[in-house]
């Protein structure tokens, strides 16, 4: 697998996530549906050179959570799984992740940096009644003390 | 040792030097999770929290299967060539307030909280921490009804509210957050009107369900305190367990009659619910308020001593409940205190817990089979209804009415004919009972009576009957004068 890329990814420089404007679309139409719910997703793509994530495809998962879904979301390990074989099978990796924060800022709240991987891109939009206004992109930093910022570009 | 592999996953493999499959000797789950991050010793702040248990959204699968669901959990057995796969969950959600900055209290508020605000052990800083605070309250009655008023007046930002009842006429003796015009509404509709009415600063989130074992961690855990006012046992261990796993504080109260019971439940400072009481009391033997009643300022009494716990686990002054179990007598008007001490064999927070995640409570504590056999013995009793007695009675037929009642319930409301004979003092009243006479035996809503039909039977009557439903079904069926209580 990819694992001299994915070390260096790990340094905390200049990092990018890259996203095409038909992966935005999609994502903003889900989240915005969800409104006032929160909703999630996972992102599909490769590392493409030094710290540039570029997504191919994103996938739309069901939040899990039984209550609170206005502030809260879950996706369980078995949609983990599956989106990892799903992954595979396009010859992709899970690089990240993507969920709405239902009128607050794409911020990662201190419930969003406890349950974080490292790694992963985070990219967290703001659905402001109803309508997606604001997104960011993130990754958890070694020590699991911060998120830094992902340089958010659109691809075209 | 058995040779195992174990399947890391991407966002980790950056800790094990790009390997996928780390391979490892280890005869138990735990044993090789700790050669794995004895290995790769960076992996371990990323599977684990500070207290060493594993992290909520790290799952482990031993085979496909959740080790969760095994046998023996962390601790199940391996066999050579197994496969442990460490599998993400991902979770997270917006900030708790939305506020631009929580942090500042606006003039309004230093106006509103002012008495609090110059007492230097709450000051501004305590005042903030309270604006901070998101705490839930199990139940919108007795208890719920003072401890939210006086939390939602001091200020605490965020008041969340479990109950799923409509207000009844014979709540209102003692749940003073709702009023005469809201019989019949949702209990949670009520409070929060209520509650905003007492302080519109505040956030006040409602979860209208029954708190059970699939929805209790969810809702638990987006607040920092828990304030149990439950008045069933099995939603009380409920409580206490989810505290537990959540590591959160669970501020007690419990109130029957004259009496009533505070402390604070805080497994990782002191004893937990199930250290002092290991076993729920059998089904039927601890009477509900329903049943034995309760003194209207009772619940006003202890609900506000919870609420002063809550405060001053908030602003972190004082000497909290925890260890200490607070009995209150309002008769003799004392209040006593027995020291608590945490059980090193607790099933859960003890040192070697059996109970890792939340069990059916209903059955734990027998209320399911004892639900069952109460329903089954009472359908075996002889029974007439409101309806035919009040025609039995109409006809001129000799029936006579026995009465199981107290005296005190008999002066709110009685049928003419019947004599009062209290359960208490069967059957040594009923010499006089000829066992050819047609008998039919009340109470209030046909419970009582039951059992002294059966009484009635073993000794030898054959003509006896229950009046299903008691006056209750008298006062609905046939006379709507007779008072409901």
């Amino acid at each position: 697998m990819m694992s001299e890329e994915r070390r260096q990814t790990s340094s905390e420089e200049a990092a990018r996530l890259v996203l095409g404007a038909e992966s935005l679309a999609k994502i903003r139409e889900h989240l915005q549906l969800s409104y006032p719910e929160e909703a999630c997703g996972g992102l599909l793509g490769r590392i493409a050179y030094d710290n540039v994530v570029v997504v191919e495809e994103t996938v739309s998962l069901a939040n899990a959570r039984v209550a609170e879904r206005r502030r809260r979301y879950l996706i369980g390990p078995t949609d983990v799984l599956e989106l990892e074989r799903r992954a595979e099978a396009s010859g992709l990796q899970v690089v990240g992740y993507y969920h709405s924060h239902p009128d607050a800022p794409p911020v990662p709240s201190e419930f969003d940096r406890k349950h974080a991987w490292p790694w992963y891109a985070y990219l967290i939009a703001s659905v402001e009644s109803g309508n997606l206004t604001r997104s960011q992109a993130w990754r958890l930093s070694d020590d699991r003390e911060r998120f830094l910022p992902l340089q958010l570009s659109e691809e075209e | 040792m058995r040779r195992i592999s174990i399947i890391v996953p991407t966002p980790l493999t950056q800790y094990t030097e790009g390997l996928d499959t780390v391979e490892v000797d280890a005869d138990t789950v735990d044993q090789a999770l700790d050669a794995l991050t004895n290995r790769h010793s960076a992996l371990r702040r990323h599977l684990y929290s500070e207290d060493g248990h594993l992290r909520s959204f790290v799952n482990i699968y031993l085979n496909e299967e959740d080790i969760r669901y095994l046998e023996g959990g962390e601790r199940a057995g391996l066999e050579s060539g197994d496969e442990i796969r460490i599998v993400p969950s991902i979770a997270g959600g917006r900030v708790a307030t939305l506020e631009k900055d929580p942090m500042e209290l606006s003039q309004n508020e230093v106006r509103r909280y002012a008495r609090h605000i110059i007492m230097p052990e709450v000051g501004l800083e305590g005042q903030k921490k309270l604006k901070q605070a998101r705490v839930l309250l199990i139940g919108a009655g007795g208890l719920g009804s003072p401890s939210s008023l006086y939390l939602a007046a001091a200020g605490v930002g965020t008041i969340g509210l479990v109950d799923f009842d409509v207000v009844d006429a014979s709540n209102l003796q003692r749940q003073i957050i709702h009023g005469t015009r809201d019989v019949g509404r949702a209990k949670l509709d009520s409070a929060r009107e209520r509650l905003l009415d007492v302080n519109p600063e505040i956030a006040v989130e409602t979860h209208e369900v029954r708190l059970q074992s699939d929805n209790a961690l969810d809702i638990l855990e987006g607040y920092d305190i828990v304030v149990d006012g439950t008045d069933n046992f099995p939603t009380r261990y409920l409580v206490n367990d989810a505290c537990v796993l959540l590591g959160k504080p669970n501020v007690y109260g419990s109130i029957f009659r004259f009496e009533g019971q505070a402390s604070v439940f805080y497994a990782k400072e002191g004893p937990c619910y199930r250290c002092l009481f290991r076993e729920p009391p059998p089904p039927g033997l601890v009477p509900s308020c329903a049943e034995g009643g309760v003194l209207g300022v009772l619940p006003g009494i202890v609900g506000a001593l919870q609420a002063n716990e809550t405060i001053k686990l908030i602003i972190g002054e004082g000497e909290p409940l925890i260890g200490r179990l607070l009995l209150f007598d309002a008769l003799g008007m004392r209040f006593r205190e027995l020291r608590l001490r945490k059980d090193p064999e607790c099933p859960i927070c003890g040192e070697n817990p059996t109970v890792s995640q939340l069990i059916d409570y209903d059955e734990f504590c027998g209320v399911t089979q004892a639900q069952q056999e109460r329903q089954a013995a009472l359908s075996q009793v002889p029974a007439i209804t409101a309806t035919e007695l009040k025609a039995r009675l109409d006809a001129g037929a000799a029936v006579r009415v026995i009465d199981v009642r107290e005296p005190h319930e008999w002066n709110i409301c009685n049928l003419e004919v019947a004599e009062l004979v209290p359960i208490g003092s069967f059957p040594g009243q009923l010499n006089s009972l000829g066992n050819a006479e047609e008998v039919v035996v009340i109470c209030r809503t046909g419970r009582r009576s039951a059992h002294a039909v059966r009484l009635l039977q073993e000794i030898g009557f054959r003509k006896v009957y229950n009046l299903t439903g008691g006056l209750h079904a008298w006062s609905d069926e046939v006379d709507p004068s007779m008072p409901k209580y």
